[in-house]
């Protein structure tokens, strides 16, 4: 294979086989994939070289089908199982052609990333409702990325950072060219004779946030990256390519209020929601803080208190339940009585009082439980607190200021089971490929479960990668 | 807050990785980390004493610099860890050694060795010192065994003392309850673990030194030196034995036990601290503890001195260099003997320590 001298044949721009812009996990397998077919392969990652990888570098799992128990995971989880998940996460919104081929492939990912240098550990402390379904990346999603980017680097894929994308040359659906803002060995212009979308989603543009929601946008924190900002998507978009997803929704949790703007990742969340009451910069209740289980409460309490007045809630909850949850990064704010805490809560303390008062006389007798849906609720408030409801009232009381999260966003391109994207005309295009989140929602068009980013990555990293190859070889 | 400075950073540290534990499955520090909430100054000196500074967690950390979060374990234990020795050392009056060690090391080397040198020539005629020596007791021709066996007794038992005093120290510091006792199977499990340095491992793939590219070099030079020195230390303890039970005197024949165990021995100490001088010089600074450049560097040179000097006078025994060479051999043990309390060598027993109460740990954890 005569690598070198292809991609510089024409003398003037730079050709490869294959362009993937994007770094993180899907991008990787694109690249691995397509060089492993036999391409030249560049990979533009827009972030520098510590932040590369957007989203992939705060995960620390992927969720694959396997018949049986491995080494790492306790027993099976078979593909009607993955189904079943994936359907109700997603309330049937999902492509069930591509979706099932995605679960399917996913078998074989798991073995195959590991032939990549990826590896696997069994689930961590404080995941053991994942340890059958999701395999753990040792050392967490950053490792998984250096492990891809140590075997792309030794299989010859070029990888640039800083490498940011300003424009697509597309013409009729056929990719020819992008554009850069800083120049590569002198050139402005890299052509490639098929394109790899894997540059994620737009969480951490805040100003494309706000045209779904308002001014309240501002008060979001985004738990990724600052590059996270979907300009790829974009570009795609505007230049006919067929969307896919809700694109006013995002993928929200509860994290604390210190939490950086950009990046703060998995540390800043919190699931202490169900040990006491969340009320907010009114002092008031909104929500029913024992509505459900681990994740699935987990995961609806940022668009919660993104519904809030200035996007801020507090979780309240008194000292007999500090060890019912992960140790947190940010310490609680503590009050010895509740006025004290109101107070450096900058909360009005007659307002607090007056809704933990009331909260407590509402609370009835049960047997606690927080692994199970128990008995102890509320009776006469609203709302209700209709699991784990218990007095809040053992001095110091304590608390966590909480804004939403954003994780990742929905919208996205739409492909075929090659992971080739369809334009809005309905023709599939002739070599532009989608990996990662910027096509995840065709697989999952709302809800979320544990580890299916990185499996959405994954395979269709791989399958984009080795259709661009084909394509670039034949 | 803590006592120190860098014990706050640990505590902060600890904090952070408490609430991520993507790092679980690396080694040991994190999973010991995870059975507490809260951290005293013992149980991050314990922390510190666990980690064997691989640097996996670092090139995995999401968080390490440039990030805000600013997250570098492997430095900020390195530099726990220095000062845990100082802070149990005994007696506490020469915990000072640990401050500008490097230089410390240096001096009582170099006058050890010559105080051997001078002793030879006071003690001896001009022309003992530069005479041909052969046959049993040749060595004994420049200083009787009785007085070596006296003086190197009594340094080595010295050490003993001192060390044993420090890591009681240490034990009781990093224990819960307070001064209970390591169990036979606890201690078995931390003999296993220290003699393969399977956390010297980054969870499977080796180290990270200059990059992110993981090799094995520093295991492999680590496990030269200390089986080396345990090698060497097999050969005097043999030759001991020969010498009272069965009244063979040195030097023994070159295919005899003590001559085979540390001739392998001292080419372990000459191979494994080169290497891992280089290894050092190599890495990438931010996770080392470039403070103690000279208490690391100390320990190596003594090695590499004692691990030299032996094999030089095996190879020149017979010729008038031995006197002088015996001296050197002689001052550069005696040196070793007497700063091992006060230098580097003690990371390895206070590791070993704390091998025994992760296992402990883990032993009660799964009870």
């Amino acid at each position: 294979m005569s690598l070198t001298s292809s991609h510089r044949a024409d003398g003037m721009s730079s050709k490869y086989d294959v362009l993937v812009v994007g770094g993180g996990n899907a991008a990787l397998c694109a690249a691995i994939a397509a060089r492993r077919g036999g391409a030249s392969v560049l990979v533009l990652e827009g972030a520098p070289k510590f932040y590369r990888g957007g989203n992939t570098r705060h995960t620390r799992n992927m969720r694959c089908a396997h018949d049986a128990a491995t080494e790492i995971l306790t027993g099976p989880y078979t593909e009607e199982e993955f189904w079943e998940d994936l359907l109700r996460v997603t309330g049937g919104q999902t492509d069930e052609v591509l979706a099932r081929h995605m679960i399917r492939e996913s078998k074989d990912i798991l073995n195959w990333i590991v032939e990549q240098g990826v590896r696997w550990q069994p689930s961590l402390g404080g995941t053991l409702s994942l340890g059958r379904t999701n395999s753990f990346f040792l050392g967490g999603g950053r490792a998984m990325l250096n492990a891809l980017y140590l075997t792309a680097a030794r299989l010859g894929v070029d990888v640039e950072y800083d490498a940011e994308v300003t424009d697509l040359v597309i013409e009729d659906g056929m990719f020819l060219a992008a554009r850069l803002k800083r120049p590569i060995k002198g050139e402005t212009e890299i052509r490639a004779t098929s394109l790899v979308a894997a540059a994620g989603g737009f969480e951490a543009n805040i100003e494309w946030l706000k045209q779904y929601w308002g001014e309240a946008a501002d008060n979001f924190l985004i738990r990724g990256t600052p590059y996270n900002r979907g300009s790829i998507l974009k570009m795609l978009l505007a230049k006919g390519v067929q969307e896919v997803g809700d694109p006013t929704q995002c993928h929200a949790v509860a994290i604390d209020a210190r939490a950086p703007k950009f990046d703060g990742g998995i540390i800043t969340r919190h699931d202490s929601v169900v040990f006491g009451i969340v009320v907010n910069k009114h002092s008031q209740r909104f929500y029913d803080e024992g509505e459900d289980l681990w994740p699935k409460r987990y995961a609806i309490w940022g668009r919660l208190v993104a519904a809030q007045p200035d996007q801020i809630a507090y979780i309240i909850f008194d000292s007999t339940v500090v060890t019912s949850f992960m140790p947190t990064l940010f310490p609680p704010i503590a009050g010895q009585t509740i006025a004290e805490l109101a107070g450096k809560l900058t909360l009005d303390p007659a307002a607090l009082e007056k809704t933990i008062t009331e909260f407590n006389a509402a609370v009835q007798p049960g047997t606690f439980d927080h692994t199970i849906l128990d008995d102890c609720r509320t009776e006469g408030i609203t709302p209700q607190k209709t699991h784990w409801a218990r007095r809040i009232e053992t001095p110091p009381y304590l608390a966590y200021p909480v804004r939403p999260g954003i994780t990742f966003t929905y919208l996205g391109t739409r492909v075929t089971k090659e992971a080739r994207m369809l334009m809005a005309d309905g023709k599939p295009s002739a070599n532009m490929f989608a990996a990662g989140e910027i096509m995840a929602g065709n697989v999952l068009g709302k809800g979320y479960a544990a580890g299916m980013g990185m499996t959405i990555g994954s395979v269709f990293g791989r399958i984009a990668g080795q259709e661009a190859a084909r394509h670039a070889k034949n | 807050m803590h006592g120190t400075r860098i014990l706050d950073e640990a505590d902060r540290l600890m904090t952070v990785c408490n609430s991520c534990r993507y790092c679980e499955g690396l080694c040991a520090v994190f999973p010991a980390m995870e059975m507490r909430r809260a951290f005293s100054d013992g149980d991050l000196n314990y922390l510190a004493n666990l980690c064997h500074s691989c640097g996996a967690c670092y090139v995995d950390c999401q968080f390490s610099p440039p990030h805000e979060f600013n997250v570098n374990v492997p430095q900020t234990l390195a530099i726990a860890r220095a000062e845990s020795y100082a802070a149990y050392a005994w007696p506490q009056a020469l915990s000072g050694a640990f401050a500008r060690n490097g230089l410390v090391i240096s001096i009582v080397a170099a006058l050890s060795m010559a105080a051997f040198i001078f002793g030879f020539s006071a003690v001896n005629d001009h022309s003992v010192l530069f005479g041909v020596h052969t046959g049993p007791g040749a060595f004994y021709k420049l200083m009787p065994h009785n007085a070596m066996a006296a003086l190197f007794g009594a340094a080595f038992l010295y050490a003993i003392l001192a060390l044993v005093m420090s890591v009681r120290a240490f034990w009781r510091d990093i224990g819960t309850p307070i001064g209970g006792r390591a169990d036979g199977g606890s201690i078995f499990q931390a003999i296993r673990d220290a003699g393969e340095l399977r956390y010297l491992h980054g969870g499977g793939v080796g180290c990270n030194n200059e990059d992110e590219r993981p090799t094995d070099r520093r295991k492999l030079y680590h496990h030269l030196t200390f089986y080396g020195f345990l090698l060497c230390f097999a050969a005097t303890s043999v030759a001991t034995l020969y010498h009272y039970l069965w009244g063979r005197e040195a030097p023994y024949p070159w295919w005899d036990l003590p001559v085979v165990l540390g001739t392998l021995g001292g080419i372990g100490l000459i191979v494994g601290p080169v290497g891992l001088f280089i290894a050092k010089s190599r890495r990438a600074p931010e996770l080392l503890d470039e403070q103690r450049y000279g208490m690391d560097v100390g320990f190596i040179a003594m090695l590499f001195l004692t691990g030299f000097t032996g094999l030089a006078l095996l190879v020149l025994r017979e010729t008038a260099a031995m006197g002088p060479l015996l001296a050197l051999h002689l001052g550069a043990v005696f040196a070793l003997f007497i700063t091992m309390p006060y230098g580097k060598f003690v990371h390895g027993i206070y590791r070993f320590a704390a091998l025994v109460r992760y296992a402990q740990e883990r032993r009660s954890d799964a009870s």
